[in-house]
């Protein structure tokens, strides 16, 4: 009979948790930390002045005045007794003397780090055009209360910048509303950056249905003002668009900048940790304090060949979040490793789409169940034969089956025989274009395949 | 034994008190065929792979013995609710009966009803006074689902006897007699549908003119844009909404009821912590569903469950109870315990044919057993017990529940 004793369930020498980054990861790790029994000091600093609060309602529900902007706040699960630093920067850490610096002064000691600053929207490239009144971005309450009061004074024609699904959610909520909207995408078709080309190619039939002026293959080359204010763009194909409103929809930018001198593995890319969401140095040497949890991070994931994958799901803020407070406070053997399959959701001009899996991680892709022509279909993506994605059209609920076979790395095509396939299906290239051709980020990124040049490199003593 | 016959030993009506030894031997044999070529499944992940495979039919024509009775009446125009439809048939009908239902387009149609909900709990309640021995079936669990339902729909209280008596026989139609032809009673069942449709059809057509704020009147309401009933699918629609309305919760609130007075400590917790009642009714629905198989259900191609292949055509009976004590999914599965976590249960199904009604059932089974909790003492209990039990083997709970209070 063994005479050790059993491995506490919690690490009982980690008394002070500082987490940076008040929103849904933060929060939810929070919740997660005392659901584990943590009694220790928490801290939470957040930039933006506001309790934590959900974000995917912003560019749906808000835009079409469901819900107020500073209204959409996220359920709190639990009481978390934690002491709120809001409306104040993370400024730098010290990883030597375990030491967050804000930006008024203050330094909060840790044993636990939790990084967890998501990210921000990318601004128009030009700051003088991106002064002008009524050029916007969407990522806060307060931009989409912003972006709401614009829409109720009634623009004559909106101009959305890059048709990811930010940008076609607005898109779609300015149709709603019987607003004029414009679409410019350099790539091939909406959505095209995360769902490939089938999908791409129904979307851009979906959103001229409803009459928005789709312009794909351009680029907006410059934004006119008038006395400060924005009255029209010009495109690269020559052509110009008269309009009161352009809302730059071109992707995120990862809040890194703090961490730089910090000598941690921080970069645009995000920053890289382990399965476990413990933080890389910049040796790649894992860190012990440090952990990364939602859109700020780049984690190894198993089922698609170990890429290093930056995403920026909801759900995988959650469940991150909830593997990183786990591990935090966990002797070695007891962490657990973060192997959620990602999973998406948008609803844009009567659509519900929902995809699991990496549906750029593909060569090719099959319409397993329903049609294009029917407005409702499950494609069902592959790589290299096996199952690596599914995206749903008003078809969400059979989701669980496709999951299941990407988890099981499941034969590419999948076997026929579904009730609603209209014909025989046949798999065709997924075509994923290549992400330089959009306008806008990819909001799921392999980033393991080309070497990450742009790594900030600071040396510590 | 051999499990050629465990399909027959679980519709043994004197297997219904307690199924569940027969429901571990089934989750032992993986997939069991039977002597009349269907299958069980009883554990967890292959009921869940079932359930959530699009090659799986809930259609009665996907089997290879179509029923001769269903053609028959089909041919008479009758059309087959969305609980018998595959995907996108079944999807459009759904889409059509939860726009008035539910979220999004209603998201307040059950919350609305909750203060009549507890009303009419609270007057049946109220009926136990000067009464020793109450049936909690005949004077609660039944009337209330009844009451609540018949009120949603719009029915006028004085029809709900007659559509009581036609749902007895449907249910009955529905169950595995040996006993009985299943011929003559699936056709009993049948006409018995098809008047009832009947009546629930002239009952919306009449609220097409005089509309009020009930459900049927929605129904032949404005279309949304998955459009609008055809006469013979509003018929349908309504039968099962208001059969699967009702038929269910009245089991769910006895099976509670009774697993309650068997389970003090967890009664007493619940009367101190009313907050906990929201976990506890999915635990019940986890520990003692109302609805313990799905018979109805059959390949569309040759597939393989377990190392089993299943035969396209085949009927496939998933056993919901069973996979809800399914030991590899759920720790000490055999136990009640009301604060269970990561309880995702089957008692409603899974995947497209999760129950509709779900969110009623869990607002009804809630108000229900707080308000019985705060009437019925901790000394409460039944007279019998076991006691007697329905007979449907699908849908299961006890026929009455004399309780001493
Ligand atoms: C308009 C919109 C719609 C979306 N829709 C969907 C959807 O439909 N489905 C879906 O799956 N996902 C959607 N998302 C994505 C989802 O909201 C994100 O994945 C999620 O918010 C990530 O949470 P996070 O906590 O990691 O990061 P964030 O939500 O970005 O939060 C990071 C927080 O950190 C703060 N911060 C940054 N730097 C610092 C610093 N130095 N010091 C202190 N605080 C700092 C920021 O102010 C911010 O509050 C949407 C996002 C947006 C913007």
């Amino acid at each position: 009979m063994s005479t050790e004793r059993p491995l506490p369930r919690i690490d009982g020498s980690v008394r002070r948790v500082v987490v940076v980054g008040a929103s849904l990861a933060g929060l939810r790790a929070a919740e997660a930390l005392r659901d584990s029994g943590f009694d220790g000091r928490l801290t939470l600093v957040g930039e933006e002045a506001e309790f934590p609060y959900d974000r995917p309602p912003l560019s749906k529900q808000v835009l079409l005045g469901e819900a107020a902007a500073h209204d959409a706040g996220l359920p709190a699960h639990r009481p978390v007794d934690a002491e709120w630093r809001l409306g104040v920067r993370a400024a730098g850490v010290d990883p030597l003397h375990r030491q967050v610096l804000l930006a008024d002064g203050d330094r909060l000691p840790y044993d636990r780090l939790l990084i967890a600053t998501g990210t921000r929207a990318r601004p128009w490239p030009v700051p003088e055009e991106a002064a002008l009144d009524g050029v916007l971005t969407l990522r806060t309450a307060q931009d989409a209360a912003g972006l709401v009061a614009r829409l109720d004074a009634g623009p004559r024609r909106v101009l959305v910048i890059g048709a990811g699904f930010t940008g076609s959610e607005i898109a779609s909520a300015c149709r709603e509303r019987g607003l004029g909207v414009t679409v410019v995408e350099r790539g091939p078709a909406p959505l095209v950056g995360a769902l490939g080309g089938v999908l791409g190619k129904f979307a851009a039939e979906v959103q001229r249905a409803h009459g928005v002026d789709l312009r794909c293959g351009v680029t907006v080359t410059a934004l006119e003002g008038s006395r400060g204010r924005l009255v029209g763009a010009r495109l690269s194909d020559g052509s110009r668009v008269a309009a009161d409103i352009a809302v730059v929809c071109l992707g995120a930018v990862r809040n890194t900048e703090w961490l730089d001198g910090s000598g941690l593995a921080a970069g645009p890319r995000g920053v890289a940790c382990d399965a476990g969401c413990r933080a890389f140095d910049m040796y790649g040497i894992v860190t012990d304090e440090v952990f990364v949890a939602g859109d700020v991070a780049r984690f190894p994931h198993p089922l698609f060949g170990y890429q290093m994958l930056s995403l920026e799901h909801w759900g995988n803020a959650v469940a991150q979040a909830e593997v990183a407070a786990h591990n935090m406070v966990s002797p070695g053997p007891r962490r657990r490793p973060h192997l959620t399959v990602p999973a998406f959701w948008s609803a844009q001009f009567g659509l519900n789409i929902k995809s699991v899996g990496v549906p750029t991680y593909s060569d090719r892709v099959v319409i397993a169940q329903g049609s294009p022509e029917e407005g409702r279909m499950v494609a069902v993506y592959g790589y290299r034969g096996r199952v690596t994605a599914a995206v749903a059209v008003n078809r969400a609920k059979w989701l669980e089956h496709y999951l299941r076979m990407i988890e099981t790395a499941a034969p590419f095509p999948p076997p026929p025989g579904a009730a609603d396939r209209s014909g025989e299906p046949v798999p065709v290239p997924s075509d994923v274009p290549d992400p330089r051709l959009l306008s806008h980020g990819p909001t799921v990124a392999l980033t393991g395949h080309h070497p990450d040049r742009h790594i900030t490199v600071v040396r510590a003593e | 034994m051999s499990t050629e016959t465990l399909f027959r030993r679980i519709t043994d009506y004197a297997a219904r008190p307690d199924p569940y030894p027969l429901y571990a031997e089934l989750r032992e044999h993986g997939v069991a065929r039977q002597e009349d070529g269907s299958y069980l499944v009883g554990t967890y992940d292959e009921v869940v792979q079932l359930l959530h495979d699009p090659r799986i039919s809930s259609d009665a024509h996907s089997r290879a013995d179509v029923d001769e009775e269903l053609l028959r009446a089909e041919a008479d125009g009758m059309t087959p609710a969305f609980i018998g439809l595959d995907d996108p048939e079944h999807e459009r009908l759904r889409g059509i009966a939860m726009r008035p239902f539910g979220p999004p387009h209603s998201p307040g149609r059950i919350d609305a009803l909750q203060d009549d909900i507890a009303r009419i709990a609270q007057e049946l309640i109220d009926g136990f006074d000067g009464r020793e021995e109450v049936d909690l079936v005949d004077d609660f669990a039944y009337p209330l689902p009844v009451t609540v339902i018949g009120r949603l729909l719009g029915i006028p209280s004085g029809d709900m006897g007659q559509l009581r008596r036609w749902t007895d026989i449907v249910i009955a139609s529905l169950d595995f007699d040996p006993g009985e032809d299943p011929a003559v009673k699936r056709r009993r069942g049948r006409e018995a549908g098809r008047e009832m449709a009947d009546y629930l059809g002239d009952l919306a057509a009449s609220r097409r003119d005089h509309p009020s704020d009930d459900l049927l009147s929605a129904l032949v309401g404005d279309p949304g844009p998955e459009g609008a009933f055809r006469h013979e699918e509003l018929k349908s629609t309504a039968a099962l909404l208001l059969i699967a309305g009702h038929e269910t919760t009245v089991n769910l609130i006895t099976n509670g009821a009774l697993t309650l007075m068997r389970h003090p400590e967890a009664a007493a917790r619940l009367r101190n912590d009313p907050g906990l009642m929201p976990s506890a009714v999915e635990e019940l629905l986890r520990y003692e569903p109302p609805v313990q198989l799905l018979p109805q259900r059959s390949p569309l191609t040759d597939i393989e469950v377990a190392g089993v292949t299943v035969p396209r055509g085949a009927p496939l009976i998933l056993v919901l109870a069973a996979a809800n004590r399914d030991p590899l999914r759920f720790p000490e599965p055999d136990r009640f315990d009301p604060a269970r976590r990561d309880n995702q249960h089957l008692g409603f199904g899974s995947g497209i044919h999760s129950c509709f009604g779900a969110p009623l059932a869990r607002v009804e089974a809630r108000i229900a057993l707080t308000a019985l909790l705060a009437r019925i003492g901790a000394d409460a209990h039944p007279v019998e017990d076991p006691p007697p039990y329905r007979r449907s083997p699908v849908l299961r709970g006890p026929r009455h529940l004399l309780v001493r209070h």
